[in-house]
């Protein structure tokens, strides 16, 4: 399938933001418009190539099943919790759900 | 001027701190002098470790005075980028998104340099989480090259490498995505090496794409680089992809002469975006070891014209997913006090902390990931990375190395190509696809043009370091710069 | 099977955490996070510290292959895992680590299946390995809080994903499946139903052809059927108002036991699944499984013919006892101190439930050794007691927790056989109740008057065959 001939559109730019969770409003979203379509532009010359019957390398060496013994290891929690910036007690403070 | 100790290259200091002819401490005192003196020119350090580092040294003298064994690494200043976590120091990436972040843990790197006693003497500046070519993409500001402080010194290790070219340290770690050890190395005349995929272990180093990149060693020679790569390299049983062999030591390889070595030119490593200066430069040195009676042959790798978008794609769908953990609710940025919902807060702290390229980034990884396009993009992509392997694999079958530029350009004016990132993305053409195969490369200085540097890159198989220190050792022989660096270094 | 219950099709989506492993799926922080304080089974990697790298647990693979052993599965030899990219306060990484069947991907195992004991076939459509997210709680509700609260204790859990195929055709029937399927996994020792939060379920639901209903947020197996009764009632009553039922995501409320449309932006999510290259893939060889079936723990199957081999159970018992691997622990511990194995089924699979469901309880609350059963039943056995003391005393060695010999010791409760001692009491009931005497002189229906004072007054250890002639002799000498 080749990549789609029309550049992306604004409403897609707004889309994919939400997806990415990155704020993007006015001209913004323009820009970033603006500059997704050029490199998406340069990316298409990957169509030219013939990957029929190839398989995709996802892993680029041949290991497999490293896995790792059951044993629990004794927490250092405390290190972890510092840079959190919004506690309360042990607990980590997110911003309200609704 | 430069002080006298610092001019010894670091694989003769080890021996000499080892036996007291020289100290620790003043070798890091010198360090940190000399940091304080240039950096605010080159912006190479974002953190110093000034105090930890002196008492390190101190420690270290204390127990050579008293016999006692010390390690491969002892006594010497070595800079991390700041990607890689060392414990109770920030590790920023080079982010408004973890300026205040303070690493919890040691990256097994940092733990294994630690155990030799080397001594961690800073962290270094880079593009915005590894994403650049130039390190002018930092919320630190950019890095200048020590060899022209107008230019660029590559990226995105670029604090790495320029550190060590101006003498603030003995030696670096680095990063390697697409090119972010070799293209500063090249640009800064020092030597660098992307370890094969596997080699190094990744725990402790900021994900940005994890099926592409390398932690390596970056120094200002050959057998220098050699030490720190024989410290860190080998199996980690906290990184699942890491390659379960018997570590390798190379530091000792230069004992031996090399004999036969079968060099390949791949032409699509020399096509139009290379600039006639680097093409002669690289070209000298293939016929100065051809003369030593080394055989070089043409040959072609087709598929790697499609590298570099593939490439992109790779890297920008992996890091769109890598970097989604920056939402401030763990660590991080956190806009003001506020009282907006969970999806708002996250989608405003994602906006502020993070940079332009990052962002520009997240999105098109975005793209290529999502329902419709993954297939055309990502899935395609991986594909070509398979052919592109396979070129590498045949190519490897007649020849020992690859030899072709590391950068096509000479290094570039600052903001130069800020306003055209296609030709920022441009100048790794030579450099991705030894990511994209997993095969180890390195960049050793081959000269100047104008008194900017340029740098020959080596490519070799899958886990052959050897001959890569090999082949460098003997082109590094037979190369000759005025080894002193442009005015800043000159104080 | 009317063909009324064909029209309903109710499928479900069932995760089970892999409680008995010791730490977590791709790290080593410890499993045991109930009862921690928030946030302390934690470490860089599930807590998703920049830097951090997921590694395999080896017993969570040897778990999961069991399971699909034991669920019938056709377990894939080569697979990988997969990110799948969605933004959440529960999510440390953003992104959860699982098993995805397309894009070069394939689940744990497929095509498995549960036989329901009519022997109608569940299929189970696929099954997979995901990790847990983290806890979040609220001050009130989800809607009225205006902070929330994550615990990270949880995130990184081992889940095992069971997707049933819509072959299920009423809630007694997923209760049915849910049941068979938690004596399964309880008897492989890999999960602990007994712990909160253990297992969860989302159900779909579709009445007469109509749009399917999601239901999400049933917190425990129990739930499932009453979550499942609400909707097909709500949906019924729907139809018969001629009113459509909607495609939609629908949130169980516990508390107030009802289906409540969820309302939020029905966006179809894109999660963006691409492979996780931080983990290699993982290849599963024959022998490899060989090995696992042949170590693997009895399956309740299994165990239910054994029983009644070796026990002496009937089928119907024997199917009971191991509905629940507790009692099947336990039935097995009392069968092996008795003579008389059969009668200690009876007492367990028959006499227990009712008795149970009374108080509300359940066996493992109750103090009672399985000794005590196997005591009784021998008692029971060897006649040394009356079918109808005997439920006196089981009752109060359920209440009390007492032996069944020193009950019956305490309370006199031996049988009385002798003729003697029973002439002595019929004399005694004939001279205090001279009415019912003369009532049955006349009609011998009233009889039973007369017995009943017998029982009375012997507590029901008259042996009643022995009691009735001597009656009967008595009053026709009168």
């Amino acid at each position: 399938m080749k990549a789609p001939k029309h550049p992306i559109s604004e409403k897609e730019v707004s889309h994919l933001a939400e997806l990415a969770r990155l704020e993007l409003s006015g001209k913004d979203v323009t820009e970033m418009r603006l500059h997704l379509n050029k490199i998406l532009d340069y990316f298409k010359m990957i169509d030219e190539v013939d990957t029929e019957g190839i398989s995709p390398t996802y892993h680029v060496f041949d290991l497999v099943n490293v896995l790792r013994d059951d044993t629990p290891h004794s927490p250092e929690s405390k290190d972890l919790l510092e840079n959190v910036p919004k506690k309360k007690g042990r607990y980590i403070k997110a911003p309200r759900m609704i | 001027m430069t002080a006298r100790i610092l001019d010894i290259p670091v694989w003769e200091v080890v021996k000499k701190i080892a036996n007291q002819e020289i100290s620790s401490e003043d070798y890091i005192s010198e360090t940190l002098e000399r940091i304080q003196k240039i950096d605010p020119k080159i912006n190479a350090y974002i953190t110093v470790i000034k105090e930890a580092s002196l008492d390190k040294a101190l420690e270290l003298d204390k127990q050579i005075r008293q016999g006692k064994t010390v390690g491969r690494l002892a006594g010497l200043p070595i800079a991390i980028k700041d990607s890689i976590c060392v414990k109770n120091i920030k590790n920023t990436c080079g982010s408004r998104m973890l300026e205040n972040f303070v690493a919890p843990y040691n990256a097994t790197v940092a733990d294994k340099i630690i155990r030799e006693d080397g001594i961690i003497i800073g962290k270094t500046n880079l593009d915005e989480f590894a994403m650049g070519t130039s390190t002018e993409h930092s919320f630190f500001g950019a890095t200048r090259n020590p060899w022209d402080s107008s230019k660029v010194p590559g990226g995105s290790s670029g604090g790495s490498a320029a550190s060590i070219a101006s003498f603030e340290a003995a030696l670096a770690l680095g990063s390697d995505t697409g090119g972010s050890i070799r293209s500063p190395a090249s640009f800064c005349s020092v030597v660098g090496l992307k370890p094969t995929y596997g080699a190094v272990s990744r725990y402790g180093l900021v994900s940005y794409s994890n099926s592409l990149e390398q932690i390596g060693p970056i120094a200002r020679d050959v057998r220098s680089t050699a030490i720190l790569m024989d410290c860190i390299n080998g199996y980690d049983i906290r990184d699942s992809t890491s390659k379960n062999t018997v570590p390798q030591r190379f530091a000792d390889i230069f004992k031996n002469t090399v004999k036969n070595l079968k060099i390949g030119v791949p032409n699509e490593f020399f096509g139009e975006g290379v600039q006639k200066e680097v093409h002669k430069s690289i070209w000298n040195v293939i016929h100065k070891i051809e003369k030593l009676g080394f055989h070089y042959e043409k040959t072609t790798l087709p598929m790697v014209k499609y590298a570099l978008p593939a490439y992109y794609i790779i890297a920008m769908s992996e890091a769109s997913s890598n970097l989604a953990r920056y939402d401030g609710l763990r660590y991080g940025f956190n806009v003001p006090k506020n009282n907006l919902n969970w999806n708002t807060t996250f989608s405003k702290n994602r906006r502020n902390g993070f940079g332009d390229e990052v962002r520009q980034r997240i999105m098109l990884g975005t793209y290529t990931l999502s329902a419709g396009y993954f297939d055309q993009y990502y899935l395609k992509a991986q594909k070509i990375r398979t052919l592109i392997k396979q070129d590498f694999d045949r190519a490897f079958k007649k020849f020992d190395i690859l030899v072709v530029p590391s950068m096509p350009i000479l290094p570039f004016t600052l903001g130069e190509k800020l306003n055209d990132p296609l030709s920022l993305y441009m100048c790794d053409i030579n450099t991705v696809p030894a990511n994209l195969a997993g095969i180890p490369s390195i960049s050793i200085p081959c000269g100047l043009s104008s008194g900017l540097p340029i740098g020959v890159q080596i490519m070799a198989p899958p886990f052959r370091e050897d001959l890569l220190f090999k082949a460098g050792y003997l082109f590094e022989e037979n190369v000759t710069i005025d080894k002193s660096v442009g005015e800043f270094t000159n104080v | 099977m009317s063909s009324e219950s064909k029209k309903i099709k109710i499928g479900l989506e069932v995760h089970c955490q892999l409680t008995s492993l010791k730490t977590k799926l791709f790290c080593n922080s410890p499993s045991d996070y109930r009862e921690k304080p928030p946030n302390t089974n934690i470490c860089p990697v599930c807590i998703g510290t920049p830097g951090s790298l997921p590694v395999l647990n080896r017993n969570a693979l040897n778990y999961a292959t069991m399971v699909a052993s034991s669920l019938n599965f056709e377990i894939m030899s080569h697979m990988i895992f997969f990110r799948k990219n969605y933004f959440y306060p529960d999510m440390s990484k953003n992104f959860q680590i699982t098993q995805y069947d397309r894009a070069g991907g394939v689940p744990f195992a497929i095509n498995g299946y549960i036989l329901l004991n009519n022997g109608r076939k569940i299929r189970l459509g696929r099954m997979q390995l995901e990790e847990d997210p983290a806890k979040i709680s609220y001050d009130g509700t989800i809607e009225s809080s205006s902070e929330t609260y994550v615990d990270y204790n949880r995130a990184g859990i081992a889940l095992i994903e069971i997707v049933t195929e819509p072959d299920l055709e009423s809630p007694s029937d997923a209760r049915e499946f849910l049941n068979k399927l938690s004596s399964i996994l309880e008897h492989l020792n890999v999960l602990d139903l007994g712990l909160e939060g253990s297992v969860r379920c989302d159900a779909n639901i579709s009445h007469r052809g109509g749009k399917r209903v999601e239901i999400k947020n049933i917190s425990s197996f129990k739930e499932v059927e009453r979550a499942l009764n609400f909707e097909m009632t709500r949906q019924k009553s729907l139809a018969s108002k001629g009113i459509n039922v909607s495609q939609e995501t629908r949130h169980w409320d516990d508390v107030r036991r009802i289906t409540i449309s969820l309302r939020l932006k029905e966006e179809e999510q894109d999660y963006r699944y691409f492979p996780e290259t931080d983990l290699v893939p993982v290849t599963l060889s024959e022998t490899f499984i060989e090995k696992i079936n042949h170590d693997m723990p009895e399956l309740p199957k299994e165990r239910e013919i054994r029983f009644q081999q070796e026990y002496n159970h009937s089928s119907e018992i024997a199917r009971v006892l191991v509905k629940d691997k507790y009692l099947a622990d336990y039935s097995e511990k009392a069968a092996k101190e008795s003579i008389a194995p059969r009668e200690v089924g009876i007492l367990l699979a028959v006499n227990l439930p009712p008795f149970l469901n009374e108080i509300g309880k359940d066996l493992k609350s109750l103090d009672v050794a399985p000794e005590h059963f196997a005591e009784l039943a021998d008692m029971i056995s060897k006649g040394e007691v009356s079918r109808r003391s005997s439920k006196t005393i089981f009752l109060e060695m359920l209440k009390t927790g007492q032996k069944p010999r020193n009950i019956f010791d305490k309370k006199g409760l031996d049988v009385i056989s002798d003729s003697k001692s029973i002439e002595d009491i019929v004399t005694k009931i004939f001279k205090d109740n001279p009415e019912a005497v003369k009532d049955a002189a006349k009609d011998t229906k009233a009889i039973n008057f007369l017995l009943g004072k017998i029982m009375q007054e012997t507590r029901g250890r008259v042996d009643p065959s022995i009691a009735t002639k001597l009656v009967k002799q008595k009053l026709s000498v009168q």
